[in-house]
């Protein structure tokens, strides 16, 4: 059967194709975009850390009533950190545990940098994590050059000074931005804001991520340093590490044993993005809840988008089996085949909807480039205008399939009927 | 003949359920998606300071050196340094002009049932308040004299009062603050500026500060600073700032009432930057920006790239609603021809069909804008438990209800224009023919 009588057929009902091909179209180029940004979005929220994330907790604890600007209040708060970590290293749930400043993926990010001199402009980016001879076992990081803090290099901040350690642990994407030639371990480097004293890198670590999710760019998303000090503040931060399986325990014991060691503290309750005991899930689940909106509602939209244009579909072309009952009628009263009848209908609607898809590619592409200059996205692939034209084809023959059902069921007696 | 057509348009609509439900959902959905996207857009591009936005302006200068200077490219520093802060405060060239900047301070109540905790602050000068019309539920602002004497002062916002004092007048109360004792002159009534603009590194949309405190007074206590620090050349770090490193932490607002002031204050800008140059100060040639509170908030992108991406999708939805409403339309009223060619030969004008076919279109799009807005408020509802920064502001004001309609009937109206056109074009004759 010839496509010529299709044509000429559609050609008596412009409006209609039109108004469908431009409908197959418009989803086409939206539910292609909103693909491509679920895809994305998948793709961020799957990045490894680089840190064991199970049974990893992350406790914040503050006491509103001590000071670091006096050499009493550092030592009193020396001590106080110095008694929460063996109380925490000594629980049964817990298999490791250190203080820090911030954690991977917390929402809390202390930048800073390194440059090669201290006169240097420039450097690399870098957030940095206060950490001891615990963290790389707490956290579960993978040297893959040098070796980890000794106790003996631990020392103390109070965050008035400049911070000039004199040995730091980085990640190798930092390392690599440092030294392009990926021979780092052992150099020296100085921090940005005034260090003149070296520090000498003496591990690097495959991967550990910023605290920051959201960064578009790869050094404010890999380039972290550890800094082996304990931070002398008395808003402060906890990792802990609990033992295989017992992470629930572990989630009312580490507070307990902190409370118990000064029970003027604040852990602040609640489930929050501000609640003082998290466990690393829930931080990932926190950092990315944003994006996993966006997808949901991407997807959302995309299928909402799709059930609409069906159902466009299926309207007009009801109407259109009901405007030809007569044609149908004569058409089969002349000898043509049920068969013949949903072959046709069908036919037609892969050519409405093929105008539509080419159509549609022509908007996807000017929608993206679009995109790229205004929201600085990433250009389309080509898999995702392929799956969503194909999509679109099945959509359509699916719609139609229906009323083209009851077209072939027209009897031919009806080319009796009237006229 | 509004009621007939009203009449004959429900009876049409009435006639064929599904298609009429159809279409009203589809033009429903689009409302809802795009009202609920849009009044995301209008809550969050809002201007914090009705009224006063267009005489308060941001200065900025560029303190700098010259490495990574790229002349006519470089924008000047975002903040102020405490050197610059000052000098332009004592200057006075403007109306009003306030320096300030964020902090945390540890609270100590009185009440032993709460335990001591942690508060964001705003370390400031007199002129904050009557330059951003700050209400005041008890007392009144610390005075200028109040800054050069490092009074202990504080003011505090209604939250905070509740919080401590129960709601109650507590102006003249004592209150201690990081170690030290201050005395409440002032509680703040209704004031949630959104955006935040006076410091958007803080955080752009949300509840503003508990605590006000005399700028001079929070750096004697040693009140901890909390926002963002920018040091160049050999700038030291550490938590608070020192006052002569080159760091700039500051934000410094103005308020000049004309234009013609703020060109003045521009030039004046420009002056004190040649001057401090002469001083060996500044190093950079003058690059000064005097923004108000609208291009300030522009500059700054305060609407979030997500919030305008999903608008335009939005608006991409709901022009394929529409198109489908559009053929939706077109099979309904081409189907009722024979009935249509009938009112004609009959000796209704093609003007009086096309009234009628409209006033049917029209309720279609009414049906569905109330659709729509019941959507859009279960979809504000569902951004209102987003965990983005704005998600609490996002409510249906009266204008946006307005415009929902509006919207929603116009689209309809729109929708219905082709179909109704085409359907007017019928030959009676051949109508009246078959059948």
């Amino acid at each position: 059967m010839g496509i010529r009588p299709i044509l000429s057929a559609l050609r008596r009902h412009k409006a209609g194709t039109l108004l469908i091909a431009l409908q197959i179209g418009l989803t086409l180029a939206i539910v292609c975009n909103a693909l491509f940004i679920i895809g994305g979005r998948i793709a961020k929220i799957e990045r490894p850390s680089g840190l064991d994330e199970r049974d990893l907790l992350f406790v914040s604890t503050s006491h509103a009533g001590l000071k670091a600007d006096t050499p009493a209040g550092r030592a009193a708060l020396a001590a106080g950190i110095q008694g929460d970590l063996t109380a925490l290293r000594h629980l049964p749930d817990v298999q490791d545990a250190y203080e820090t400043n911030a954690l991977s993926l917390s929402n809390i990010n202390w930048t800073l940098g390194l440059k090669l001199s201290p006169d240097a402009r420039g450097g690399a980016p870098g957030a940095f994590f206060f950490a001891d001879d615990h963290t790389l076992a707490t956290l579960g990081l993978k040297l893959v050059a040098g070796r980890d803090f000794k106790a003996s290099e631990i020392g103390r901040h109070s965050l008035l000074g400049t911070l000039e350690p004199p040995v730091v642990i980085i990640t190798k994407h930092m390392a690599d931005s440092l030294f392009p030639k990926g021979d780092a371990l052992g150099k020296q480097v100085y921090f940005v804001g005034g260090a003149t004293k070296p520090s000498t890198i003496i591990g690097i670590v495959q991967r550990m991520q910023t605290g920051n999710s959201q960064s578009e760019r790869d050094s404010f998303t890999w380039n972290s340093i550890l800094i082996p000090m304990h931070m002398l503040e008395p808003a402060r931060y906890y990792v802990v590490r609990a033992k295989p399986g017992r992470l629930d325990a572990a989630l009312h014991s580490v507070p307990a044993a902190l409370y118990a060691q000064d029970p003027l503290r604040v852990i602040p309750d609640g489930t929050g993005a501000d609640a003082g005991v998290r466990s690393f899930a829930q931080i990932r689940a926190q950092a990315y809840r944003g994006d996993i909106a966006m997808a949901q509602l991407m997807g959302v939209i995309s299928v909402i988008l799709l059930a609409v244009t069906a159902a466009g579909i299926v309207g007009l072309s009801s109407f259109w089996v009901g405007q030809r009952r007569k044609q149908i009628g004569v058409r089969r009263a002349l000898g043509a085949t049920r068969g013949d009848i949903l072959s046709y209908f069908l036919t037609e609607n892969l050519l409405i909807s093929m105008g539509g898809v080419l159509l549609g590619v022509a908007l996807v592409i000017g929608l993206n480039l679009w995109m790229v200059t205004r929201f600085e996205m990433a250009h389309l692939p080509v898999p995702y205008v392929l799956v969503g034209a194909v999509v679109l084809l099945l959509l359509g023959q699916g719609a139609v399939l229906a009323p083209a059902l009851r077209a072939s069921r027209v009897p031919p007696v009806e080319a009796t009927r009237s006229v | 003949m509004f009621g007939y057509y009203l009449e004959l348009a429900l009876r049409s609509l009435r006639r064929n359920k599904v298609l009429t439900a159809l279409m009203v959902l589809a033009i429903a959905l689009g409302i809802g998606a795009s009202m609920t996207t849009l009044t995301v857009l209008h809550v969050l591009s809002g201007d914090p300071v009705p009224g006063r936005s267009s005489t308060l302006y941001y200065p900025q200068v560029d303190p700098r050196d010259m490495s990574g200077y790229l002349p006519g490219k470089s924008q000047p520093m975002y903040q102020m340094s405490w050197i610059d802060g000052m000098n332009l405060l004592r200057a006075k060239r403007a109306d009003r002009q306030a320096l300030m900047t964020g902090g945390l301070v540890a609270v100590q109540p009185h009440n032993t049932m709460l335990d001591p905790f942690y508060e964001a602050a705003r370390f400031t000068t007199a002129g904050f308040f009557p330059m951003f019309g700050v209400p005041f539920e008890y007392g009144h602002a610390w005075s200028a004299a109040d800054d050069e004497a490092h009074a202990r002062v504080v003011v505090i916002s209604a939250a905070l009062n509740d919080k401590l004092f129960g709601g109650k007048d507590s102006t003249g109360k004592t209150l201690r603050l990081s170690g030290a004792s201050f005395r409440v002159v002032g509680v703040l009534g209704d004031w949630h500026p959104n955006p935040q603009f006076y410091d958007l590194l803080r955080k752009s949309f949300g509840e503003n500060e508990g605590v006000y405190v005399p700028l001079s007074t929070s750096q004697d206590v040693g009140m901890n600073h909390d926002g963002s620090t920018d040091c160049w050349g050999n700038g030291g770090s550490g938590k608070n700032p020192s006052h002569t490193a080159p760091c700039a932490w500051l934000q410094f607002w103005v308020q000049l009432d004309t234009p013609s002031r703020a060109a003045a204050y521009k030039t004046f800008l420009v002056h004190y930057s040649e001057q401090q140059k002469a001083l060996g100060r500044f190093q950079r040639p003058p690059n000064v920006r005097l923004r108000d509170v609208m291009q300030w908030l522009d500059y700054n992108r305060v609407v979030p790239d997500n919030v305008r991406l999903q608008t335009w999708l939005a608006l991409g939805f709901l022009l394929v609603c529409l198109v489908n409403t559009v053929g939706l339309m077109l099979a309904k009223f081409m189907r009722r021809a024979p009935e249509l060619g009938v009112r004609r030969a009959l000796g209704a004008s093609k003007r009086a069909l096309f009234a009628q076919l409209l006033v049917e279109s029209g309720l279609v799009g009414l049906a569905g804008g109330t659709g729509g807005l019941l959507l859009a408020l279960l979809g504000l509802w569902l951004v209102r438990r987003q965990p983005a920064e704005y998600a609490s502001l996002a409510h249906l004001d009266p204008a946006m209800l307005l415009v929902t309609f509006l919207l929603a009937l116009g689209a309809s109206l729109l929708a219905g224009l082709l179909p109704a056109w085409r359907a007017c074009q019928i030959a009676p004759a051949l109508q009246l023919k078959s059948n």
